[in-house]
């Protein structure tokens, strides 16, 4: 493994230690090596970053001192950031090259238009060597400014084979066992997991979770360590039923492991997170809400056919038209005005019911909680536009409950 | 002051208190009351009866949430305690930031109590850091929120819990704000600073004591309190943010979340979640809510102030079809007890049976004028012989003791109604269909509107329960007993009795002797409010019939002698909007201006301008709409009267 790590103007110990933080990466890490030392830099996320200043705050901080960042005004610019870096680093001029380290620098796209390119010519602009690294899990096409911009050099990190997977994760062993048994449990792990997850940091995550269920049948004393057959046996329905709920966090790790616990005593008590959909509303909520479900997937001139008492004669061939049927529950929902809402509600709901204030607060009770969304800007009084954001089967379960049958009234379902 | 009524309309900002000078609330109350006399006596009850109530009823939601709360104060000790923990599961886990969902129902205006009380507790006992955000302070600020400003608010709140306990926090806060960006990593090394001073602190430092006994590194607690409405893009950047820090700084979530947890995975993609670990809480429904809160305030003897049945009604209907809140259930009943003894001259007597029965005595001649206007206390009198009938309408003293005696008959009524009611619910409420209710609120309003012995539901639920298994009727009739157990009255006694030997003539008994409707019951006006119409009007507003109101009759609100008119017709003097709104209301859906304005009066620049102005206005009051085909054209929006 070292002896990929050698390399002239290191030392040993300092290569075997980088070797031993980055298994299964000896290749990468050796190009890296080979452009760069262990130098001055600046590691940045451009997730915390919610403000360009606050990224040119990080980048000034850790490479001059909080007396330079504080030297930044309050809503700082890039040129601002320019200025300062060169006036300092003319102080302090870089004997060595200082590097700026982004993290998740996708987000760069969506600051400023002028930022990125900036950046890549810093260099240029504030006169030091300077370099910047971004970090990304989009290829560099996606980043590509349509003004331009010098092309960085790409250095792709594939991802890490099954094998790699495991030699990484089997260093984690628990102290108080073997490695090949814990060799064998990652196996196994990754035999469930590898075809729906590659995501290391979950792995090991489910690694730990899991591992005391493994060695349950080993601590009463029914198997011997080497006998992963019988240890297979046990654990594999175990983790299959982890990737279906502790994996999509539809029960929370601390669940699970209370699970494993109780599990022979009561099974299957715990409900995920996805199965809690019931909700609870007010009568005329209610009403309000499948109005909207009507108003969003039906047509506007069927409302005559299905609210009028006396609609007159529809032609059938004029009222069904071909494509449009079946077709609007797969286009989604479509915005309506407040006044049609009204109207629907008011044809549904079986009593009579005066037009308070409260109905009015209820609609945008619902626009809170999610229920409905506000198409038009929340500035235009006139005539607001909503659509209805709740599915079918919540909307049927709505109903259920005020004994109202949504589907006669559901062009779709005609 | 907020806007944050989730209703459109306009907010009402009044100025200042200082420029004018204050009226008590007293002086409010006796201002314009029925009755001035004894005014200032019925604000002191009033405002005693409200005082009790109000502290009942948040003993009340107390208890009623202990057990989440005591749920959730164990999770945040859970959660601190095992951060602390080094053995190997623990290291290897993924650090999750730990998060508890806490359904609370779609009544949100009730929530605000429930989030005080549990960041008091927290503060009291787990964490001195705690601190709540609300999506509305992000979104009414900037169109476009960062989760800076989160962050910004956070470091404030949390420097305020502390500045209280220590001068240097906030001269620490305030260099924090000297420099240019709140971040995380500033609040990372501002915690820092904060566990270590108090982890070495000097014993003569004053400190809460249970923070001392609790976890070294107390968790940092965010409270989410409207988890639906935050932006998701604002919510997914910060949870990210913090999971970066989660090793250095031990924080928690706590979402509040008003329709069901799946909103959470509706919120946050897989990549987001997964950094959280979330355990649910689910807190008790509204319905159960008002059910005890019902149980514990109106079914009871304990408050002499009573509602009828409308007005329950209205209260009811409120809550169950327009927005669930318990509160506003409760500012309903405020609002019919400050009504009842503002507007009802004999409410005097509405108090504990002692103090009724001295201000009978008390009363003065027009008060027993009143009495004896009294519809109940009318029927009393008819029903007795011409001698006494003569004597009550004349004499003051004698219907003074009789009034005595008809207080206690009322006090004893409402003494064996209640426990009657429960024994009847308790039998009824578990037959099939249910045909006196499921719950004791609906039956309580049968028994107010009606002779509940003669309804039909009554006759089909005596019927069922004879139908009933011998074993399942003992366990019911055991379950009455107890409910009769405390009871004084030698009636109930008796029924007791009764009870234990056999079903048929308790049926008799109970409910014909005590669960008659309180209209049949002489001077029931002393203690129960019955105008439905006022708390409809005050709880209900029904804004286009207010505005229809006064575009039909100015006089209703401008109270002016010369806009009085005939029905049907409008004053020269109401105001231009009135007359167009009137003309308006003669023509059909489409009108044009000039036939209008000729009818408006003769033409000249000024008239003009003004029924220009009164088109618009009432356009702008959205009653008609200008048709875009000419200039002059208007289509009509509202038909018929509302």
């Amino acid at each position: 493994m070292a002896a990929l790590l050698q390399h002239p103007g290191y030392e040993e110990e300092r290569l075997q230690r980088v070797a031993e933080q980055l298994p299964c990466r000896e290749v990468q890490a050796g190009i890296l090596l080979s452009l760069m030392g262990q130098l001055p830099h600046a590691t940045v996320s451009c997730v915390e970053c919610v403000s360009v200043a606050l990224l040119f705050e990080q980048v000034l901080l850790s490479f001059f001192g909080c007396d330079a960042a504080s030297l930044l005004p309050r809503s700082a610019s890039l040129s601002d950031f320019v200025r300062i870096y060169r006036q300092q680093c003319s102080q302090s001029p870089a004997k060595q090259t200082r590097y700026i380290v982004m993290e998740k620098a996708e987000l760069l796209r969506d600051t400023d238009a002028n930022l990125l390119p900036a950046l890549l010519r810093l260099q240029e602009l504030v006169e030091d060597n300077v370099t910047i690294i971004l970090l990304s899990e989009i290829v560099w096409d996606k980043f590509r400014p349509n003004t331009g911009c010098f092309e960085p050099l790409l250095l792709h990190f594939p991802d890490y084979s099954k094998g790699e997977l495991h030699t990484i994760l089997s260093q984690d062993r628990h102290p108080s066992y073997s490695d090949e048994f814990y060799s064998s449990y990652i196996n196994i792990l990754l035999g469930v997991f590898y075809s729906v997850c590659r995501d290391l940091r979950e792995l090991r995550h489910l690694a730990a979770l899991n591992f005391s269920k493994f060695c349950e049948p080993l601590e009463e004393g029914k198997v011997k360590e080497t006998d992963t057959h019988k240890l297979w046996r046990n654990i594999e329905p175990h983790l299959k039923k982890a990737m279906q709920t502790v994996y999509l966090r539809e029960v929370s790790s601390v669940q699970w492991e209370q699970m494993q616990q109780t599990e022979e005593k009561e099974n299957g008590a715990l409900r995920g997170l996805s199965a809690h959909t019931h909700v609870e509303l007010p009568y005329y909520s209610k009403f309000l809400l499948i109005a909207a479900y009507l108003a969003s997937y039906n047509p506007a001139r069927t409302d005559k056919r299905f609210f009028l008492k006396h609609h007159g004669k529809i032609r059938k061939t004029n009222f069904l038209k071909k494509n449009e049927k079946t077709s609007n529950h797969l286009l989604g929902p479509k915005p309506f005005p407040l006044d049609r809402l009204l109207a629907i509600f008011y044809s549904v709901v079986d009593s009579r019911v005066a037009p308070t204030a409260s109905i009015f607060s209820q609609i945008s009770s619902l626009v809170t909680l999610q229920l409905l969304t506000q198409v038009s800007h929340d500035d235009q009084l006139d005539a607001p536009k909503y659509k209805c954001a709740v599915s079918m089967d919540f909307i049927c379960a709505i109903s259920r409950t005020v004994n109202f049958e949504i589907v006669k009234y559901l062009y779709d379902f005609l | 002051m907020s806007t944050s009524s989730v209703s459109k309309g306009c907010f009402v900002f009044k100025p200042s208190a200082k420029k004018k000078k204050t009226l008590s609330l007293a002086d409010h109350f006796i201002h314009g009351c029925e009755g001035a006399e004894n005014s200032e006596k019925r604000f002191k009850l009033c405002q005693d009866l409200w005082d009790q109530i109000k502290t009942d009823t948040e003993v009340l939601q107390d208890e009623l949430n202990r057990n989440i709360l005591d749920s959730l104060l164990d999770f945040t000790r859970k959660c601190s305690s095992t951060r602390q923990h080094s053995d190997w599961a623990s290291q290897m886990r993924a650090s999750e930031i730990p998060t508890a969902a806490l359904v609370l129902g779609v009544n949100v205006p009730d929530h605000d109590m429930t989030f005080q009380s549990l960041s008091d507790l927290l503060q009291q006992s787990v964490t001195p850091y705690v601190a709540s955000v609300q999506a509305k302070d992000l979104i009414t600020i900037f169109c476009h929120v960062h989760p800076l400003q989160v962050l910004e608010r956070l470091m404030g709140t949390v420097v305020t819990v502390d500045d209280e306990e220590e001068e240097e926090a906030e001269q620490t806060s305030a260099q924090h704000h000297k420099s240019v960006h709140c971040s995380l990593s500033t609040l990372c090394d501002w915690y820092n600073t904060k566990t270590k001073k108090s982890n070495t602190g000097t014993p003569g430092k004053k400190r809460s004591s249970p923070v001392r006994d609790g976890p070294q590194q107390p968790p940092v607690v965010i409270i989410f309190k409207d988890l639906e409405a935050f932006n998701p893009r604002v919510l997914q950047d910060f949870i990210l943010i913090c999971s970066r820090y989660i090793e250095r700084l031990p924080l928690m979530f706590i979402f509040g979340i008003a329709t069901s947890p799946s909103t959470i995975q509706h919120l946050l993609p897989h990549s987001v979640s997964s950094l959280l670990c979330i355990e649910l809480f689910q807190s008790l429904s509204c319905t159960q809510h008002l059910a005890t809160v019902i149980d514990k305030l109106i079914l009871t003897k304990q408050f002499p102030f009573k509602l009828n049945g409308k007005v329950m009604q209205v209260l009811i209907s409120i809550f169950l079809y327009h927005d669930f809140s318990v509160r506003k259930f409760i500012k309903g009943i405020q609002l019919a007890l400050l009504e009842h003894f503002h507007s009802q001259p004999l409410s005097v007597l509405c108090c504990k049976k002692k103090e009724a029965l001295l201000n009978v005595m008390q009363l003065d001649h027009l008060d027993l004028e009143r009495i004896r206007h009294l519809l109940s206390f009318k029927r009393y009198v008819e029903k007795q012989e011409p001698r006494e009938q003569v004597d009550l309408l004349t004499d003051d003293t004698h219907l003074k003791e009789v009034c005595q005696k008809l207080i206690k008959d009322l006090h004893k009524y409402h003494k064996n109604y209640y426990p009657i009611l429960r024994c009847l619910h308790t039998l009824t409420s578990s037959l099939p269909r249910y045909p006196l209710g499921k719950q004791i609120r609906e039956l309580h309003l049968i028994c107010l509107e009606k002779n509940v012995w003669e309804s039909e539901d009554y006759q089909s639920a005596m019927k069922l329960l004879k139908m009933l298994a011998k074993d399942e009727l003992i366990a019911l009739l055991q379950r009455c007993a107890e409910i009769l157990q405390p009871a004084k009255s030698k009636k109930i006694k008796s029924a007791l009795v009764q009870l234990e030997d056999m079903l048929t003539k308790f049926k008799q008994l109970d409910s014909k002797y005590h669960l008659s409707p309180p209209e049949s019951q002489v001077l029931n006006e002393v203690c129960y409010y019955t105008s439905s119409a006022t708390v409809r009007r005050h709880l209900n507003a029904t804004p286009r019939t207010s505005i229809q109101a006064a575009l039909n009759s100015p006089f209703y609100y401008l109270q002016n002698d010369r806009l009085k008119t005939e029905d049907g017709t409008v004053s020269n003097a109401a105001p231009d909007i009135c007359i167009v709104y009137k003309l308006h209301l003669e023509c059909g859906r489409l009108i044009t201006f000039t036939t209008d304005s000729d009818n408006f009066g003769k033409v000249d620049e000024v008239k003009h301008a003004r029924f220009i102005r009164a088109v618009s206005e009432l356009e702008f009051l959205g009653f008609i709409k200008s048709t875009k085909q000419k200039t002059d054209h208007v289509a009509r929006l509202t038909w018929g009267g509302c």
